[in-house]
């Protein structure tokens, strides 16, 4: 176990104003440790997304505090935020995100492009992230020349190529079928265990639980339950 | 290749029908502009023919005089004057002015005469492809361009003619000297000048002043205008600024080509904004994801502006060659269009201010961006 990689603190969000507004977050007090994978799971409505937005830097709390990586989120602006999240964050998405336009390597290399590193350095190891999710052969190949599953690793080999501390993730395997969504389950547990990175993947599917370390309750924007688990699949 | 530049390039590429808009209405845009500038730089070159054919190192001329076709005159024995200075080595009596030329079918047509004397050489025709300039010492001679010839009810050489019912005969003809008025130019003898046009013969319209060598033109002109009462004295560049600044600005000719080009660049910019704002809509979750892994705005931005300047360097080259056929299919024309190195390159930083320019909605849109849409799309 290490220190705590995010650290929330009574965490509150209030979202939309007047009438509409809706009080997201209510007091969540959550710790990201290096080595682990920790399921988010709640129902619909009950503020994971908005957790995952506040933890990925994407979002600001009404109240609470948070810090990524010791650096605390409560006066950052907005280019505070993405340098955070280009540094320390990596994002794999449900439904993705690829460019079109873009090839699997270059998809991969935005993560680094973002971060200014040189072009041939970039390809090297965007090359290496795709051999690493068991894509070294579709390098080239556009999202619309692969399936879900393949187009969801290459969204991971995007979240990893920069090396980020945490990996934040989105209902991963919502939009795949088992064999895929249990492949990429490995993938992301196998991350986890590198480096000491921490993982948050939210989800609603129990099929997952195999491959948590630790798994957190969130209902009406609270955290009701939180478990850690013995028996993790490798 | 840099990512930035590969987002742009397939952005701009990925939807073509919109990319086919973008480039036609920059390559509508910068054409209109082209003719508009290019019109001005040939109508701005046209009016100042004579002036720029004339061998003179300062001009005398009635005080008040706006252009070269100005009809005011001067006291022809004012000459002498000029001749007393030191300095002056030649003061030609120049003649300019509106007659009627009546063709041998009865037809009659206006044309503008040119006189001057040809023994001194000041203002001859040029670009002479018939005859001889010795030959308008004769009697009744005159030149005339070949592209009036239809105009003028001649076929060249030996033909005939009258003006204020006075015979004349063509013992010259040019290639090129074109009016912009398109009334046609007839150089002749500066004696049957003032006959044709019924100047008196103690009057002219101008001096072409030489000067020695070595000669101060500046004390020169001063002591011009001390010696003659009533006149200007002016050197070519002045008096081709002043022809210039008369036909384009106080006409109106100027401004009208001016808001021609103006109206191409406000067309320009509306197409180019519209389109790179749609296709930036169209993109936005892939901007939002750009923000989401953490890129900055600025990033963002320059995949935009990237854009920009691609369909600001597609249409421009397109906008060029089109320009460039058009200055061919109006070089033979009485007012052609002139495209300089100049413009060019004012026309090229023309269209990467209105493209970049056009990317201003865009990027605005682009700065509101939420990074967290991306978890709800």
């Amino acid at each position: 176990m290490t220190d705590a990689l995010i650290k929330a603190v009574n965490v509150a969000k209030v979202l939309g104003s007047g009438a509409a507004e809706v009080a997201a977050l209510r007091g969540v007090s959550l710790e990201l440790n290096g080595g682990e994978l920790t399921l988010l799971m709640g129902p619909s409505g009950s503020g994971k997304t908005t957790l995952l937005s506040i933890l990925g830097c994407m979002l600001t709390p009404t109240a609470g505090t948070v810090h990524v990586c010791g650096h605390s989120t409560a006066a950052a602006g907005p280019e505070d935020l993405a340098l955070l999240r280009r540094e320390h964050v990596g994002f794999v998405f449900q439904s993705f995100h690829l460019f079109p336009t873009l090839s699997a390597t270059d998809n991969v290399r935005l993560a680094l492009d973002v971060r200014g590193e040189p072009s041939r350095s970039a390809k090297v190891r965007s090359r290496e992230a795709l051999a690493k999710v068991g894509l070294p052969h579709k390098a080239l190949a556009f999202p619309r020349e692969l399936s879900g599953g393949e187009q969801q690793r290459v969204a991971i080999a995007r979240a990893i190529v920069g090396n980020p501390s945490i990996i934040l993730a989105d209902e991963p395997t919502a939009a795949l079928d088992g064999e895929n969504g249990q492949a990429i389950m490995k993938i992301l547990a196998g991350i986890a265990q590198e480096k000491g990175r921490a993982v948050l993947i939210v989800t609603h599917d129990p099929r997952l639980l195999p491959f948590a370390d630790r798994v957190v309750h969130i209902e009406d924007g609270r955290i009701v339950r939180e478990e850690r688990r013995g028996d993790k699949q490798q | 290749m840099p990512l930035v530049f590969t987002i742009a390039f397939r952005n701009l590429f990925y939807d073509r029908l919109r990319f086919i808009a973008t480039v036609i209405g920059i390559v509508f845009s910068i054409v209109l502009v082209t003719v508009q500038m290019g019109l001005y730089l040939g109508f701005g070159r046209t009016v100042t023919t004579m002036i720029d054919h004339a061998s003179a190192d300062l001009w005398v001329v009635p005080r008040g005089t706006k252009c070269f076709e100005d009809p005011s005159l001067l006291d022809a024995r004012e000459r002498y004057r000029a001749l007393a200075i030191n300095e002056v080595a030649e003061a030609i009596p120049v003649v300019i002015g509106f007659a009627d030329w009546r063709m041998s079918s009865g037809e009659t047509t206006p044309v503008f005469i040119v006189g001057s004397d040809l023994r001194s050489g000041g203002l001859q025709p040029w670009n002479l492809v018939e005859g001889q300039v010795e030959a308008l010492s004769a009697p009744r001679a005159v030149a005339i361009d070949r592209s009036y010839f239809d105009r003028l009810g001649v076929s060249g050489i030996g033909s005939t003619a009258e003006i204020r019912q006075q015979p004349v005969t063509v013992a010259a003809v040019t290639s090129g000297i074109r009016s912009f008025t398109t009334t046609p130019f007839v150089f002749m003898d500066v004696n049957r000048a003032r006959a044709h046009t019924g100047i008196p013969s103690s009057k002219t319209t101008y001096f072409l002043i030489r000067l020695s060598p070595n000669s101060d033109s500046n004390l020169v002109r001063r002591q011009l205008m001390s010696n003659i009462p009533n006149v200007e004295v002016l050197t070519p560049a002045e008096f081709r600024e002043r022809s210039r600044t008369f036909w384009l600005f106080s006409t109106g000719a100027g401004a009208a080509l001016f808001a021609g080009a103006l109206l191409g660049v406000i067309v320009g910019t509306v197409i180019v904004a519209q389109t790179l704002y749609s296709s930036t809509k169209e993109h936005l979750n892939e901007f939002a994801t750009l923000r989401a892994i953490g890129s900055s705005r600025r990033y963002i931005y320059n995949v935009i502006v990237c854009q920009a300047l691609l369909s600001a360097l597609i249409g421009f080259s397109i906008a060029a060659l089109i320009g460039a056929a058009i200055v061919q299919l109006t070089a033979a024309t009485a007012l052609p269009i002139i495209i300089t190195p100049e413009l060019l390159a004012g026309l090229f930083l023309l269209t990467v201010v209105m493209c970049v320019g056009s990317a201003i909605a865009a990027i605005v849109q682009v700065t509101r961006i939420d990074p967290a849409i991306v978890f709800t799309r």
